[in-house]
């Protein structure tokens, strides 16, 4: 039997959170943190987390396992279960709606800021915009992001600065349109990060790319953008 | 875009490039005064060495790099854990004071070291 204690909290009932001790049965599979979630929600429907795809694409059930952030579906018991005890939390650093479930407007606001969408002025062409294979895989191991917030919400410089950092996830998606040849807004996306907390609370800890479930690197591409900014400025 | 006007520079990318370049004056000022006293050093070589106007300079650049590197850093300390966010307005006044006390300690730092350098 597999030991999990999980964080329990409904503001509706509870004065503050707890953590709930379950024993689950995997039949000694090695299951997806998120099967165990399904297995325990079926003795106690008021377990309450978010799922969709249930295989990695959707990003919906990023929940902290055993202290690290990632996707509960596709997290196999194997890779963080230790001494038979699994301890799922919330995200860290953003405010709880119920159980497993975070508030992420912080994080959508972050997001939200970058502009992340193609910005050209220019009459589109009949089809469309064209790009070359070179400049197209400028955009490899960035467009990839599901936003399933586990990098920002694994970085200290986020928890502390939420509301002024815009956090590993959002800088990706930032340098994603900066390296996108097809967009003419270069200038002022650059403008609109220069100043000393947008892109430079980065402390380059890494915490991002340790728990990235799709393997990305927001701390190179926060290192592009510093070098964008660099050679603008000088 | 986030405005500041405590930081040192007030743009970001000023105060990443001054942490960077501060932090090499120290480690060469470190290296060379570490090298210079595993050499062996007596009260007059040393004397001597810091007679001389290159070494006065080179000691005040290394102190005001200091001043500037704890400056930044301190800055991104303050502003991380005593923020209104986190205490409300009791988070300003402290990391006001916090800011002002660290400077004060700089500058008394930095103006005490170029009498040290300069008065003996």
């Amino acid at each position: 039997m597999l030991q999990v204690s999980i964080y329990r909290y409904n503001p509706e009932t509870d004065a503050e959170p707890y953590m709930q001790d379950v024993q689950v049965d995997t039949g000694g599979k090695d299951l997806m943190v998120l099967d165990v979630l399904e297995l325990i929600k079926s003795q106690d429907t008021s377990v309450t987390y978010r799922r969709s795809c249930r295989e990695g694409v959707c990003g919906s059930d990023g929940i902290n396992m055993n202290g690290k952030n990632g996707l509960a579906c596709i997290t196999p018991l194997s890779e963080t279960v230790r001494n038979n005890k699994l301890v799922l939390r919330p995200l860290p650093g953003l405010p709880v709606v119920r159980d497993l479930v975070v508030d992420m407007s912080m994080f959508y606001t972050q997001y939200e800021k970058v502009q992340p969408y193609l910005q050209n002025d220019s009459p589109a062409p009949a089809i469309e915009r064209l790009q070359s294979p070179e400049d197209r895989e400028k955009l490899d191991g960035l467009y990839e992001c599901i936003l399933c917030a586990c990098c920002s919400t694994s970085c200290p410089s986020f928890w502390w600065n939420p509301d002024r950092f815009i956090g590993p996830a959002g800088l990706l998606q930032a340098y994603r349109f900066l390296a996108d040849s097809r967009d003419t807004a270069t200038e002022e996306r650059l403008a609109k990060l220069d100043d000393p907390f947008s892109v430079f609370r980065c402390h380059g800890i890494q915490n991002c790319v340790n728990v990235c479930p799709k393997g990305l690197n927001p701390t190179r591409a926060i290192g592009h953008i510093r070098n964008m900014l660099l050679s603008r400025a000088t | 875009m986030v405005t500041a006007i405590t930081s040192m520079g007030r743009s970001g990318l000023y105060d990443w490039m001054m942490q960077r370049v501060s932090a090499v004056i120290m480690l060469a000022y470190f290296i060379f005064v570490t090298c210079v006293l595993l050499g062996g050093v007596d009260y007059a070589s040393w004397k001597e060495l810091y007679s001389q106007t290159w070494m006065r300079i080179f000691s005040l650049l290394a102190l005001l790099s200091m001043g500037l590197h704890a400056w930044v850093g301190l800055w991104a300390v303050f502003t991380d854990y005593l923020t209104e966010r986190l205490m409300g307005t009791t988070g300003n006044v402290l990391r006001f004071a916090a800011q002002l006390a660290s400077a004060l300690v700089m500058f008394t730092y930095v103006v005490w070291g170029i009498q040290i350098l300069w008065g003996y």
